[in-house]
């Protein structure tokens, strides 16, 4: 960490979080300096809707100890609360009442001295001046999730943590959400974003943080990530499965790191291969996050 | 930094329920509408059916007066108890509302509480319909009845409490037919709205004077027709009611909602 990050908008030191028998969160240490976006990554389940609950205090912590923006959390959550902004997975607006009310009501909520020019810079932001009067259930499906996003900006937070800002949404209204995001975070402020998206945090992260099981297991820019853990390059090979079996076999037999890539078999870092050792009717292509997310959590990406 | 910030701050209590309220903006036609319906239904069949034929007068007042001021204490619990109960499962499981409301300054017990004011205020106005359309059917106006919504935001405090503390109470939404048909139902049916509870054998008689709805027929049958010293017990146990179910709402709801 280069030293004029001194400050750090959030700190998690051994956080360790329960659900009966289940470890959602084990010994979780995390820092994430004011002014940057870390892309939290990791597959469903490695507790990162958990990790982001933490942090609004909607989860209590069983061990460890967690501050947000010089807070503590639980005990003092409230005023981090209020100096933080949340965009949550799930669209809770509420569907009955006006675009214009929507945030009004949050503008009341994070105590904002003057609601109507909040709503108005909200309203610029999300691009819907337009449609102030409208009933959210009126608005596209991208038009919902612009505003739930200007919903959680209502009050001009130093730190945004943004849940999956994309899930299940389709690839236009994916790339205006990344626009939006994008000038957040060029506008200084932090960001910690949770996603199993690898192309999203490919573009909007300037950190990564692999996630599974609960833990960080790898943290860096996406292009140290990719040298650290795959190399250059990857080679993928298409074919039957008895024929993947077989390259498969070989390449491990080189000592060779190898993944499975759909209907493909990836060898990866394979510009580290001797003569031969690489299928003729291979496709090489540069080493990508995503190698760099199934060979550490084991898990295949999307 | 680290500065605690208050409890039950005002201003996170009004924003909560400034939700609520552009919420009722968009239904609270219908929900006038048959507030104000049901009572008039009620009293022209109980009325002008039972009275007619069957019962004339209940301790000296007419039967369309004895229900029409016991109907006040239907509608509180069917304006608190029920939209607790479901407004806030509905909210919470199905629209996320509390996720976003909680990542906001806003704790569970400010949460609760402006809920529950809420939904109170709202209560002790729909209880005062039948009241008014009993005076349109010949009730005399008397300047007690002042007090009537001050009873009545009571009575549906405590009960809005209730529904609340049930919603983060139930795993599924059907469950509330079980809540209904042992508390609410029974609540309402023994409250003395109907039939006087000295009719009722002495074991009942004893339960149904636990009942806060049949404190609230009392306290409104005193305003109408005069109040006696009782009556003043009888409101600091709904005062009490209310209290008492505040706070067991807000354990429900931390228990529900902060994992």
């Amino acid at each position: 960490m280069r030293a004029f990050r001194c400050m750090a908008a959030i700190e998690l030191r051994g956080v360790v979080k329960r659900f009966g028998p289940i470890v959602a969160v084990d010994g979780l240490d995390l820092d994430v300096p004011e002014g940057i976006c870390l892309g939290l990554l990791g597959p469903n389940g490695a507790g990162k809707s958990t990790t982001m609950r933490l942090l609004t205090g909607q989860a209590l912590p069983d061990a460890g100890e967690l501050r947000a923006l010089g807070h503590e959390l639980p005990g003092d959550s409230k005023a981090a609360r209020a100096e933080m902004g949340v965009v949550p997975q799930l669209d809770n607006l509420d569907v009955d009442v006006t675009v214009e009310e929507n945030l009004a009501i949050f503008a009341r909520l994070y105590r904002v001295p003057d609601v109507g020019a909040a709503v108005d810079r909200a309203l610029d932001l999300a691009r819907l001046r337009g449609r102030r009067g409208d009933a959210v259930d009126d608005l596209s499906g991208g038009m919902r999730r612009r505003l739930l996003l200007a919903r959680g900006l209502i009050h001009e937070p130093k730190l945004i943590l943004l849940d999956e800002p994309t899930v299940g949404l389709d690839p236009q209204i994916r790339t205006e959400l990344w626009t939006l995001i994008d000038n957040l975070r060029s506008g200084g402020t932090t960001i910690l974003m949770s996603t199993h998206y690898i192309e999203e945090a490919e573009r909007l992260a300037d950190e990564v943080a692999v996630m599974t099981k609960g833990r960080i297991i790898s943290r860096g820019r996406p292009a140290e990530l990719i040298a650290e853990h795959v190399g250059r390059q990857t080679a993928e090979v298409y074919g039957p499965p008895d024929r993947l079996s077989e390259v498969r076999a070989d390449a491990e037999a080189r000592g060779l790191a190898v993944r499975p890539a759909g209907p493909a078999i990836a060898i990866v870092g394979s510009e580290r291969a001797d003569n031969g050792a690489i299928p003729e009717d291979a496709v090489i292509r540069a080493a990508t996050l995503e190698d760099v997310f199934v060979m550490l959590t084991g898990e295949e990406a999307e | 930094m680290g500065s605690q910030m208050r409890r039950l701050e005002p201003a996170a209590i009004a924003g909560v329920m400034s939700r609520e309220m552009a919420n009722f903006r968009t239904y609270w036609r219908g929900t006038t509408f048959s507030s104000v319906l049901e009572p008039i239904v009620y009293l022209l069949a109980f009325g002008l059916g039972l009275s007619a034929t069957l019962v004339g007068e209940v301790g000296g007042v007419p039967y369309v007066q004895y229900v029409g001021t016991g109907m006040v204490a239907t509608a509180v619990i069917f304006s608190s108890a029920l939209p607790a109960m479901f407004g806030t499962f509905v909210k919470h499981r199905f629209q996320n509302t509390y996720d976003a409301i909680l990542a906001a300054p806003v704790d569970v017990e400010e949460l609760v509480s402006a809920e529950m004011l809420w939904i109170g205020l709202r209560a002790s106005v729909y209880g005062c319909v039948p009241l008014l359309v009993t005076i349109a059917f010949g009730l005399n106006p008397a300047f007690g009845m002042l007090l009537v919504p001050l009873f009545c935001l009571f009575t549906a405090l405590g009960f809005a409490g209730f529904g609340v503390a049930m919603a983060a109470s139930v795993a599924k939404i059907d469950q509330f037919n079980y809540v209904t048909a042992l508390f609410v139902t029974p609540l309402f049916l023994v409250s003395g709205a109907f039939f006087p509870i000295s009719g009722l054998p002495e074991g009942l008689q004893v339960v149904a004077q636990l009942n806060p709805l049949h404190q609230l027929v009392e306290l409104v049958r005193g305003a109408a027709f005069g109040f006696a010293a009782i009556d003043l017990v009888r409101f600091a146990s709904l005062v009490a009611f209310a209290l008492a179910l505040w706070r067991i709402a807000i354990w429900r709801m931390e228990l529900r909602l902060i994992d």
